[in-house]
């Protein structure tokens, strides 16, 4: 009787973790499996152009800054 | 490759939200959908500081990490943009946000007339084709399939607000603040308002 109970009281123990699961959420990068998204310089007025695009958007980065600008 | 960043100078912002409106004119946003907002510190107290504030298109985004139908993606340009098709609205981005960017679209409901998160694309629209009506619907227009940058960044009346190719926007930075505190003739636009010094001998010469 004693030894059963033992054995019931040891399982119980020892089993009682493998029930639960980690309360942390693991976060992951999301990982997109929408429609793919056309580049910028795909279509419309580059027509698939990058270096033109990216000469275009180079001018507006420059022109953002007033030193080279005016003086 | 382009690494998109805004970067806004908290020195030079003067509140005027320039940039708030300039956004919600070229999308044309529903009533209540603001995707930039300027955050001013110590308002009306002298010395208070204003900063223009939207999605800061995040190296690590935490709306893309906790998006449970994964509906954030991340262009070549590092852009973080969403796709609205699968997006049901949860508002799990909105508050993991650190900048409060996704907002719901304003409405009677909870979560808004159409259901759809919105947030800033950094003027490059979304997963539709470029330049559609379909695009333009859904996510605003797309300036940088047209070779311009951020309408909020290029409307900034003292460009404070800098849109970019994240090294060319930290150098202009970086020049404008080592320059910064120059007084008297070395300050900027000092030669442009106001001529070069005038020289002795052409003093004489006018005499």
């Amino acid at each position: 009787m004693n030894k059963s109970v033992f054995l019931a009281l040891t399982a119980t123990l020892a089993l009682a973790a493998c029930g639960e699961y980690p309360q942390v959420v693991d976060y992951k990068p999301g990982n997109y499996q929408g429609k793919s998204d056309t580049r910028p310089w795909e279509g419309g007025q580059f027509a698939g152009n990058k270096q033109a695009w990216e000469s275009a958007l180079h001018a507006r980065n420059q022109a953002q800054n007033e030193h080279k600008r005016i003086q | 490759m382009a690494r998109m960043k805004f970067l806004c100078d908290a020195e030079r912002c003067i509140e005027c939200n320039g940039c708030v409106t300039a956004c919600k004119n070229e999308h044309e946003l529903p009533w209540g959908v603001n995707r930039r907002r300027v955050v001013t510190i110590n308002d009306g107290v002298p010395g208070e500081k204003s900063i223009s504030v939207s999605c800061m298109h995040c190296s690590d985004a935490p709306c893309m990490a906790v998006c449970p139908t994964d509906c954030f993606y991340k262009t070549e340009e590092g852009v973080v943009l969403h796709n609205k098709d699968a997006c049901i609205g949860c508002g799990y981005c909105f508050f993991a946000c650190p900048f409060g960017a996704p907002q719901f679209p304003g409405g009677n409901s909870a979560f808004g007339l159409r259901g759809k998160m919105d947030k800033c694309t950094f003027c490059a629209g979304g997963p539709e084709d470029n330049g559609t009506k379909a695009e333009f619907d859904k996510y605003g227009r797309n300036r940088l399939s047209e070779g311009k940058l951020p309408a909020c960044a290029e409307m900034c009346a003292t460009k404070a607000l800098l849109a970019g190719d994240a090294p060319v926007v930290s150098d202009i930075f970086r020049e404008r603040v080592l320059r910064r505190g120059s007084t008297g003739d070395a300050a900027w636009g000092w030669t442009t308002a106001y001529g070069k010094p005038e020289q002795p001998a052409a003093k004489e010469e006018a005499k």
